[in-house]
């Protein structure tokens, strides 16, 4: 007799070695192999929409100018005019996290983004740029930026510390927010669905009807993980925008 | 509140992480599992494939859109241009055609203002002239009228007298007195009416 089914909600993440040998004695993991596919397709979509280079857009290049505009947009809008100099860098990190979640959606293909060295990989990037910006742009002024202007000199023990801290929390809640973000709605979908099957085992075809219910939950958290897949995205984006800001501006 | 939110959340990774970390080591999260060399050569490879898609991206692609988005926006302001000087070509010819219109309106008026007052005046000459004529054949038919008269009177005083003298001779048998009847019919026209 085969064991009862169980939840395994976690093997989904675990990483191997893909493209056989070759990759297994350069340590390329599937998330690797995500990671390039996630890159091909960034640049597919705009090489092969850009290529009518039409004066009245077609459907994909249509689709190409509008995430050009969007985080063009976004980034002269939240950092100002000197955002265009950065734009390339959010473009491709907003685009790099959102085709990486929404692939890591599809069966069988792994969500890099739901792992926190990947998540703090990037965030670490995100405030290093961010800290090398603000010491290029104001040089040693740089460090004013932990004391706010106007606030009585008797509380600098107190603020200082207490700014320093939420200055260095940044690439931390920036990394943690998109790994927890991708990582729960991926246990909850390998929850339910191992929901239909221990139903299945257990209750035969009573549960096997009865196992629409959990593949109800799932279909509508298919939904909310395109949300999520795109929030996630545009929150990593706006607040490397936000923190860009301020290393060009201080304050 | 965001920074207490991440004050939070830096307590929460201190606190929680060794001991997720302890989980991983008996087979928890495969993401904490450090002890893993694929966890490490993932992001190495992932700042391989971010620093190479940043580059082609940068480089790229997106100097591809630039372009046609330029492009276009040239073109339309090209044409909004284009369209603009039209408007206004299109604006100073009405207002030429205006202009025009109004003095050929002002002209046309002063001739017929102008034909009116000459006709009046021509009129009013050849009715002065008319009248004047008509005075004048008046003046020389009364002329006649009088010289008809006086010649006709002239004639009766003849006739009269010669009536008078046949009468006279017929009536006392021997001739008048010529001096006395024609006395006599010149003091009768004399008292004659008219």
């Amino acid at each position: 007799m085969a064991a009862p089914p169980t939840i395994d909600a976690l093997s989904q993440f675990r990483l191997a070695t893909s493209l056989g040998p070759i990759g297994a004695s350069v340590n390329f993991t599937n998330s690797n192999l995500i990671m390039v596919a996630t890159a091909a397709a960034i640049l597919a979509l705009l090489h092969f929409g850009m290529r009518p280079r039409a004066m009245i857009p077609g459907r994909l290049q249509a689709l190409a100018e509008l995430c050009y505009s969007f985080i063009a947009d976004m980034c002269l809008d939240t950092i100002g005019p000197e955002g265009r100099r950065y734009f390339p860098f959010v473009f491709t990190l907003f685009f790099f996290i959102l085709f990486g979640n929404l692939l890591g959606l599809f069966p069988y293909f792994f969500a890099f983004t739901s792992h926190i060295a990947v998540t703090a990989a990037l965030a670490l990037l995100v405030f290093v740029l961010s800290i090398f910006v603000a010491v290029t742009h104001h040089g040693m002024r740089f460090f004013t930026y932990f004391f706010p202007q106007g606030a009585p000199v008797a509380l600098a023990p107190v603020l200082v510390p207490i700014e320093i801290l939420s200055f260095l929390s940044r690439p931390v809640s920036l990394s943690i927010r998109l790994f927890a973000n991708i990582v729960a709605g991926h246990v909850m979908w390998e929850v339910f669905a191992g929901f239909m099957l221990i139903l299945t085992a257990a209750l035969g075809i009573a549960g096997g009807a009865a196992s629409i219910l959990p593949l109800a939950i799932n279909v509508a958290l298919v939904g909310f993980e395109l949300l999520v897949a795109f929030l996630q995205a545009y929150v990593f984006a706006i607040l490397t925008c936000l923190y860009l800001h301020d290393a060009v501006h201080l304050h | 509140m965001r920074r207490r939110l991440a004050v939070a959340i830096v307590l929460w990774s201190a606190l929680a992480c060794p001991a997720a970390w302890a989980q991983a080591e008996q087979g928890g999260m495969p993401q904490l599992n450090f002890a893993n060399p694929l966890t490490t050569s993932q992001v190495v490879w992932l700042a391989i494939i971010f620093f190479a898609l940043y580059l082609l991206v940068s480089r790229w692609a997106l100097p591809q859109v630039t372009e046609v988005i330029e492009d276009r926006a040239a073109s339309i302001a090209a044409d909004l241009g284009t369209a603009r000087q039209a408007k206004e070509a299109a604006d100073a010819a009405a207002e030429e055609e205006n202009r025009a219109t109004q003095r050929a309106r002002a002209e046309a008026q002063a001739e017929i203002s102008g034909a009116i007052a000459r006709a009046k005046e021509a009129a009013a000459a050849q009715s002065e002239q008319m009248n004047a004529r008509l005075q004048a054949q008046l003046d020389t038919a009364e002329q006649r009228i009088g010289e008809a008269r006086t010649r006709a009177m002239g004639a009766l005083r003849q006739v009269a007298t010669d009536t008078a003298m046949v009468v006279v001779n017929r009536l006392t048998g021997q001739p008048a007195d010529q001096r006395a009847v024609e006395q006599a019919v010149g003091a009768a026209l004399a008292n004659r009416p008219g």
